[in-house]
């Protein structure tokens, strides 16, 4: 019986494990604020490319770097910022330069509260009791709002309101469930279906230091064409295009700062 | 940072890790004493039961064995926050929703460590039987002096290790405290999850300290647990 059991387990991972030898995809890490701009990335790609296999693989910018220094098969790191490609590149585990893929944008969000006409200032109103940002020291969109809460003198103020996501999709959960009063969320966020009907106001992006986010092709990437030819794909148009109707912004200088003051 | 775990340098835990302990504990500790509260009653109640709602009860005092901690954390946020039947009935009758509180992680802990508190009552209450209750309650011994005098000192063994596994089960909780604590600090920011984001945010050598504590602290409850277990028999862990 054992004896069975032993076999169809070897059986069943060398189907698996034949698989991945014959397809041969293409890994994509990618930072959980690029849900979905990414997976539409993804299929236009192989849409262009037939034959081409990518899937990508979601997680906080960090963890993902974290991952890929202790062997993760990931081929291509897309980070919600410029730093954690930098450090890949750095320990020579980076087989392209960091390469800059689009900007970030920051917005106010509330499922009870108009957002429309507030400002950062009014999260020190008392009647904001809880705002939601993610951890500076993890999430770059965390360490943005900070700098922004700080830009606008109300740091001292909203900080004893703060509760800390862990990555900016769990932010837009506790502002989306209700328990946040606001969150201070990714526009590519606010905009996607189940958030955009209620309505976001965009933080001006003068107020912090710019959200660049950058990719790298992994070390374990470099040989691959298909990797490679996705590099190349984020630079066209139609990426960019992708990118932009998600809530990014292509260069520092085009965001579309509206806030009222 | 294999070579401070044997150095001082172990020691030099921040005040932001202190905190964390401080708040681990006490959450561990409420914990542990709500649900020797709560488990009593209710192992004892399973362990008379006959019926279709004891199966009930028993499934759903083991849900959170099954069910991924994000679930529950989800599920909980949504039910103490604001909008949610608990949180909303605590605000309309002026009070505070429980969603990002010390209150709220307390309740999650307790329901989330339900199981590891009532399974040894359970057996325990089931490896005693009815006649030593029986025999003292036709002697007159009433409620209170049966449990003191009968049930508390025959099932010593399943209490210490229900409170033991409570307790230990507790210092482990992650998934459900970070979807409904808000990871602030003194309030709901509790060990695991400030390993969980030195770990993230690359500082190794902070996560290693308090992991390699964790480790440590979680091997000697065990190993207490299964000390009181050879000699009392009292469940299966």
């Amino acid at each position: 019986m054992i004896r069975h059991v032993i076999a169809g387990i070897l059986l069943l991972l060398s189907v698996v494990v034949q698989g991945q030898l014959y397809a041969q995809p293409m890994t994509i890490a990618g930072a959980s604020s690029l849900r979905p701009a990414l997976d539409q990335l993804a299929e236009a790609y192989m849409a262009e490319h037939p034959g081409h296999e990518v899937s990508v693989i979601y997680g906080s910018s960090g963890r993902l770097l974290a991952q890929i220094v202790n062997g993760a098969p990931f081929d291509v790191f897309m980070s919600a910022d410029m730093e954690f490609p930098q450090q890949l590149a750095d320990q020579g585990l980076a087989a392209s330069v960091p390469t800059e893929y689009a900007h970030g944008r920051l917005a106010l969000w509330s499922a009870e509260l108009d957002v429309s006409t507030m400002t950062l200032a009014d999260l020190a109103r008392p009647e904001i009791r809880r705002v939601a940002i993610a951890q500076p020291a993890l999430a770059p969109y965390g360490a943005r709002a900070q700098e922004a809460l700080i830009a606008a003198g109300v740091w001292e103020a909203v900080q004893p309101k703060l509760v800390f996501g862990e990555n900016i999709s769990q932010v837009a959960q506790m502002a989306e469930s209700g328990a946040a009063d606001v969150g201070i969320i990714a526009v590519s966020l606010a905009i996607q279906p189940a958030m955009a009907t209620r309505p976001h106001q965009e933080i001006d992006a003068s107020t912090h230091a710019p959200l660049a986010q950058g990719f790298v092709i992994t070390q374990r990437g470099g040989n691959n064409p298909v990797a490679q030819g996705f590099a190349e794909f984020l630079g066209s148009a139609p990426a960019a295009n992708i990118l932009i109707m998600n809530g990014f912004a292509m260069h520092s200088d085009e965001h579309h700062g509206h806030e009222h003051h | 940072m294999a070579a401070s775990l044997f150095s001082l340098d172990w020691f030099s835990l921040s005040a932001a890790d202190w905190q964390a302990i401080a708040l681990t504990l006490r959450l561990c500790f409420l914990t542990t004493v709500i649900l020797l509260v709560i488990a009593t009653p209710l192992a004892w109640w399973l362990s008379r039961e006959r019926t279709t709602m004891r199966v009930i009860v028993q499934a759903v005092v083991a849900l959170p064995l099954v069910l991924p901690p994000t679930v529950l954390g989800f599920y909980l946020l949504i039910a103490l926050g604001p909008r949610g039947i608990v949180g909303g009935t605590l605000e309309s009758a002026g009070l505070s929703h429980l969603a990002f509180s010390f209150e709220g992680i307390l309740l999650a802990s307790v329901l989330y460590s339900m199981p590891f508190a009532v399974q040894p009552l359970l057996e325990s209450f089931n490896n005693l039987g009815r006649r030593p209750v029986e025999v003292a309650a036709s002697l007159g011994a009433g409620v209170i002096d049966r449990f003191l005098t009968v049930i508390l000192p025959l099932c010593k063994g399943g209490f210490i290790v229900a409170a033991t596994l409570s307790f230990a089960h507790t210092i482990g909780e992650f998934g459900v405290i970070v979807m409904l604590g808000g990871s602030i600090p003194g309030e709901t920011k509790v060990l695991s999850v400030l390993i969980y984001e030195h770990a993230e945010s690359m500082n190794y050598a902070g996560a290693h300290k308090l992991s390699a504590l964790l480790l440590v602290f979680s091997f000697a409850v065990l190993f207490v647990v299964y000390s009181i277990n050879r000699r009392f028999h009292v469940v299966k862990v």
